[in-house]
């Protein structure tokens, strides 16, 4: 038996993101090392709860996928702040109903799918123009400004130590578990592989995935209500970003587009990616065209280099 | 035994229902839709109306079909928008003054398109995510040849798009040229059986002898091909290139093929029904605008038609099971 | 039966007549193949001469299908020498063993089934092309269907997705052995009947008897051994990737072959349990769709078969019972499916994993999993069915497909279900497996739990106490005991008295 030293594909974005941050810091001194890695956590904390509800939906199962995630984080913004009108003591409520229309959201999509057999790229696509003009109706093109606790929690770092990217790294935990050694996570993982095979194995299918898509619309309302106290407000193209972004974290961390195989932490090295290249290219000063090539050459370079796993 | 004989086909009779029935419903939404609008503006009836109505259909049907073609593989393109956007940017600069140079680039993006689906094969990537990083590439050239809105189309461009060909208006001839020769090439040559093969059981074809390599990026070049003639004819309509034009080309692009009848799982497309799906998708803008939908509730409108469309589907497929 | 007895008549002319040529088509020596560590092939020679029909028998894993992959061009061997028509080529693919005349049936259905039969059989086919090439291909795929399964009632037109497995496999044959531009010189059937019904069965053993005589060399893989003997001339036992016996079949019984195989057959006990099945507690009962349709029931401790042509709603049924019998019976039902890549196995997880997964409701609490009590029960059930493998860790692909099917089993055997179904769960696994899950169904089946059974194999229906005969997607017959022969279900199957 000879052993080889393989690394998991997941890790290559994490290699990656330390390569970038290692020559962001060779370009512009080591005092800024400290600073550059702080903004990448917290920039990339966001697409990690968006990400990490996308891979919810993606590891159920291949064509399953929701690109609503930009107008539902948009749609629970909007209702959040309209709920809470900038006052610290309504934030809890204004939280929960971010989450509830998150959930409602997800649920809506789901329903779509099962109910009019629509494939999810055409299901999700279509609540998402609803979705957008809900958000567009209710705030229109104004800015609607969060409370200032919220916003406060987003930068907050006592000591230094960014309390918003820790807890989403908690979050990240939570995903963890309950992929493994939860009935749900096991029967998501299931029916991501093989859906008639789960079925006939007492999963019932399509109540696993209902609750992965409301918890993907879930963390993607998360996302909104966080974003908007962090950016200062619900704008009406704050999620743009996150439509491509939140696929390609999940995918570059090591889920399987197929289905069945779900990586939560690898989120974090494929968005820590995202965010120091965005962050070294500027220090390079790169102009903007060329900062997107690159990094779509990155995208496909790193999934086209890492080795498979052996599947079926 | 005739018992048996009859039970199938009963079942037979059905598939060709089905079969008919994948075309019928975008084309029924798409009469549905204009008889709506000419009965509110019934001069809206005429070549100049149809032309305007249609006018912005023609772009969206190539990119359409290119989409097409990706989705006959199995795979997804989700950069055909920004591809688009990238070849009205070359259109607008250099397809008037130096034509050699323009379509020199042109070949190069569809020869890089046929590399990347080559890559696909070869790698075994999934489609979705390298073609989501094309799309960064694609926007990355057209902005860096193109900051902003800039450039002109070449006076003959935007000349052909305004020609008025007899009997019926130029959008029109387009649809039904397009419809046709793909249908012919796609639904009924001997190599299109081949093509659909390649996205329907890739492992036959290649114990059959055939390439799957040659299939795949011969169907990436050709649906390069057609995206670059989309982002020629939208050059000559906008009359300008940007490099952000047309990113919701990709989503409606898919939302035609699937209307159209077609599947992601591979080998089930319908060029007519493409074409028929992306006619329906060009006018829903138009007729949200004629029942004076608000502004703001337009774009959410669209998204309600495309439920109410596709839910046709469901009705249809639940009477002939 | 005046069909059986024509294909005995039809077997004793074949032997007799076996006409060789001096010369092989084909000719193997010492041919080797390893997949990283595992040895597929561990020098394998073999010949085959035109008019010639050989068996290839063995185990799962033995190497039947490794050494016909290389035949066809699929895969490329690491050692020994290959020789085709006195020739040894110096490159060889599909496409060159194609055009060489090889043709090949492969044992999981391998046609695109978003086309129709006469699109799939212009793949096969390069020169159906250009005007009129339509018209061509279904004319050949039609012509071969008549010739091969005379009667048959397939629609070229219609796409494979809507035809029943058994219509598919009989397209696939039928481009197997179509010729247009190039002459066939040899077909590998990879376990071509398992999904054919008995009535084409028959038909396609005496086609393949005709096609020898005219000349054709034919390789025969199959688990099923009467067939070999009835129809092959020669039998090639493989056993761990090598050739351990070349009989002749003149004159060879079915248990010699088995034990050539390295597995000595256990007596069946026929008619053992005809007294067994406590009729008096009833653990389902499912009524018919309409009054033809008979209401099936289900008594604890018994084992009940479907019988039938394949394709006659037995499938089906033993679906919507399933289902019924999800929301119905306490503890719910378990399925052990027959179709193991779509719809058994999870190729992404361990043996653990796809064994447990039907547990993990009874061993959660709150729905969180006690990962420790799913691991024995995995090892606890794993080492019961006797899986091979080092441990439960191990992945589930990487397992021979008797093996996968034995987890399959564990996980319905495992789990608190009282009533089991089982969709031809038996298909392609060698003898060995098939006696070793029978004896415990039966022990099962004392111990009070219930199985429904749907099978393609006749021999498997002496196991059950009760049948029920299909026909037309219906229950029409109910057979028990002592009544369970060949020639009742046969008779049932066909409709004979009273149509």
């Amino acid at each position: 038996m000879t052993r080889r030293l393989v690394l998991a594909p997941w890790t290559y974005s994490f290699i990656v993101a330390l390569a970038m941050w290692i020559a962001t810091t060779a370009y512009s001194g080591i005092g800024s090392a400290g600073s550059t890695l702080a903004a990448a956590l917290a920039f990339g904390a966001f697409s990690v709860v968006i990400g990490t509800g996308q891979m919810l939906v993606i590891a159920a199962g291949s064509g399953n996928i929701d690109l609503s995630v930009p107008s539902v984080l948009t749609l629970a913004a909007y209702v959040s702040m309209a709920v809470m009108t900038g006052h610290d003591g309504m934030l809890v409520p204004g939280l929960v109903v971010a989450l509830l229309v998150g959930a409602a959201a997800g649920a809506l999509n789901f329903l779509a799918i099962l109910l009019l057999r629509l494939p999810p790229i055409i299901a999700t696509l279509a609540w998402s123009f609803v979705f957008q003009s809900f958000a567009f109706n209710l705030g229109g093109e104004a800015t609607l400004k969060p409370p200032a606790l919220l916003s406060a929690f987003t930068v907050w770092a006592p000591g230094g130590i960014e309390i918003m990217p820790l807890c989403v790294m908690g979050l990240t935990a939570a995903a963890v578990f309950v992929l493994r050694s939860t009935l749900w996570g096991r029967s998501l993982l299931a029916s991501g592989q093989s859906e008639p095979a789960a079925r006939l194995a007492g999963v019932r299918v399509w109540r696993v995935r209902l609750i992965a898509y409301a918890g993907c619309g879930t963390l993607a309302a998360l996302t909104g209500f966080l974003l908007a106290g962090f950016s200062g407000g619900a704008a009406l193209n704050m999620g743009d970003a996150y439509l491509l972004e939140s696929i390609a974290v999940v995918v570059l961390g090591g889920t399987s587009v197929a289905g069945g195989r779900a990586n939560a932490v690898g989120i974090w090295g494929a968005a820590l990616f995202f965010n120091l290249m965005a962050t070294m290219l500027n220090t390079f000063r790169i102009e903007a065209g060329i900062r997107l090539m690159l990094t779509g050459a990155l995208i496909i370079l790193i999934i086209a280099i890492v080795p498979k796993p052996r599947a079926a | 035994m005739s018992d048996a004989a009859r039970w199938s086909g009963l079942r037979a009779g059905r598939q060709r229902l089905r079969d008919a029935a994948d075309i019928a419903l975008p084309a029924t939404a798409l009469v549905v839709m204009l008889a709506v609008i000419f009965w509110i503006r019934p001069a809206a009836m005429s070549y100049f109306g149809f032309s305007l109505l249609f006018k912005l259909s023609t772009p969206l049907m190539f990119a359409a079909l290119a989409q097409m073609l990706v989705i006959m593989l199995g795979d997804i393109d989700l950069s055909n928008g920004a591809f688009v956007g990238l070849v009205t940017c070359i259109s607008a600069l250099y397809l008037g003054p130096q034509p050699m140079l323009a379509v020199a680039l042109f070949l190069l993006a569809i020869a890089a398109y046929a590399g990347f689906g080559l890559l696909i094969h070869v790698r075994q990537l999934p489609s979705i995510i390298v073609t989501l990083g094309l799309s960064f590439v694609w926007l990355g050239c057209g902005v860096t040849l193109l900051p902003g809105p800039g450039g002109t189309a070449p006076d003959w461009l935007i000349g052909f798009m305004n020609w008025r060909p007899p009997l019926m208006p130029l959008p029109i001839w387009l649809a039904i040229l397009a419809a046709l020769a793909g249908h012919f090439v796609i639904s009924r040559s001997s190599y299109g059986a081949v093509l659909r093969g390649a996205g329907g059981n890739p492992r036959t074809l290649q114990r059959a002898g055939w390439s799957i390599a040659a299939v795949k990026t011969g169907v990436y070049a050709a649906a390069g091909a057609l995206a670059c003639l989309a982002g020629v004819l939208l050059t000559g309509l906008t009359t300008s290139g940007d490099p952000n034009v047309a990113p919701a080309y990709t989503l409606l692009g898919v939302g035609a093929v699937i209307l159209g009848g077609g599947s992601f799982s591979g080998g089930f497309v319908s060029p007519i029904g493409t074409v028929i799906g992306a006619l329906t998708l060009s006018i829903a803008g138009s007729l949200l605008s004629f029942v004076q939908v608000p502004p703001t509730w337009q774009i959410g409108a669209q998204g309600v038609i495309l439920f109410l469309v596709l839910a046709g589907r469901v009705l249809l497929s639940e009477k002939a099971p | 039966m005046s069909s059986i007895a024509a294909m005995s008549d039809h077997a004793t002319n074949g032997t007799s007549a076996s006409g060789r040529t001096a010369t092989d088509l084909l000719e193997i020596r010492g041919l080797a193949k390893h997949f990283g560590a595992v040895q597929a092939l561990r020098g394998v020679d073999f010949h085959l001469a035109g008019g010639e029909i050989v068996g290839l028998v063995g185990h799962n894993g033995a190497g039947k299908s490794t050494l016909t992959n290389i035949v066809s061009g699929s895969i490329a061997p690491t050692g020994g020498r290959f020789a085709f028509d006195g020739r040894e080529p110096a490159i060889w693919s599909p496409a060159i063993a194609k055009s060489s005349g090889i043709r090949c049936v492969y044992q999981e259905l391998s046609l695109a089934t978003n086309l129709s039969a006469a699109e799939n059989i212009r793949l096969m086919h390069r020169s159906l092309c250009g005007i009129g090439w339509r018209a061509r291909a279904r004319a050949l795929v039609v012509a071969t269907l008549d010739a091969v399964f005379p009667g048959h009632d397939i629609d070229p037109d219609r796409r494979l997705a809507d035809l029943s497995i058994g219509a598919r496999q009989m397209v696939e044959i039928a481009c197997a052995f179509s010729q247009t531009d190039s002459a066939v010189r040899c077909v590998i059937l990879d376990e071509p009947t398992s999904a054919l019904g008995h009535e084409a069965t028959t038909q396609l053993l005496a086609y393949v008897r005709r096609a020898a005589a005219s000349g054709l060399a034919l390789i025969l893989i199959t688990h099923r051994l009467n067939e070999i003997i009835e129809v092959c001339h020669r039998a090639v036992v493989m056993v761990d990737g090598r050739v351990v016996a070349e009989p002749e079949t003149a004159g060879l019984t079915r248990t010699a072959l088995v034990e050539l195989m390295g597995t000595i057959e256990v007596p069946r006990q026929a008619g053992d349990r005809s007294a067994a099945g406590r009729q008096d507690r009833i653990a389902l009962a499912h009524s018919g769709r309409d009054a033809r349709d008979l209401a099936i029931r289900v008594a604890a401790g018994e084992i009940i078969g479907f019988a039938g042509l394949d394709g006659h709603g037995q499938r089906e049924r033993l679906r919507a019972m399933f289902a019924a019998a999800e929301n119905t019976a306490a503890n719910g039902a378990a399925f052990v499916a027959g179709d193991r890549g779509t719809e058994g196995v999870f190729a992404l997880w361990s043996i653990a994993d796809n064994l447990t997964l039907r547990s993990l409701p009874s061993l959660s609490r709150l729905g969180l999993i006690s990962l420790g009590a799913a691991r024995r029960l995995a090892e606890t059930w794993s080492a019961k069915l006797n899986v091979k493998a080092p441990s439960v860790d191990t992945p589930i692909l990487s397992l021979s497909g008797g093996n996968q099917q034995k987890v399959l089993f564990a996980r319905a055997l495992a789990s608190d279900a009282r009533l089991i179904f089982l969709d031809d769960p038996m298909r392609g696994v060698d003898v060995g497996t098939k006696q070793e899950v029978y004896r415990l169904l039966r022990s099962e089946a004392e111990a009070g739990r219930s199985f429904v059974w749907y099978t393609t194999e006749f021999e498997e229906l002496r196991n059950c106490d009760r049948l029920y005969v299909f026909r037309e997607g219906r229950a029409v017959k109910e057979l028990a005991g002592a009544s369970i022969d060949h020639a009742s279900v046969l008779e049932a199957s066909f409709g004979g008295g009273d149509v």
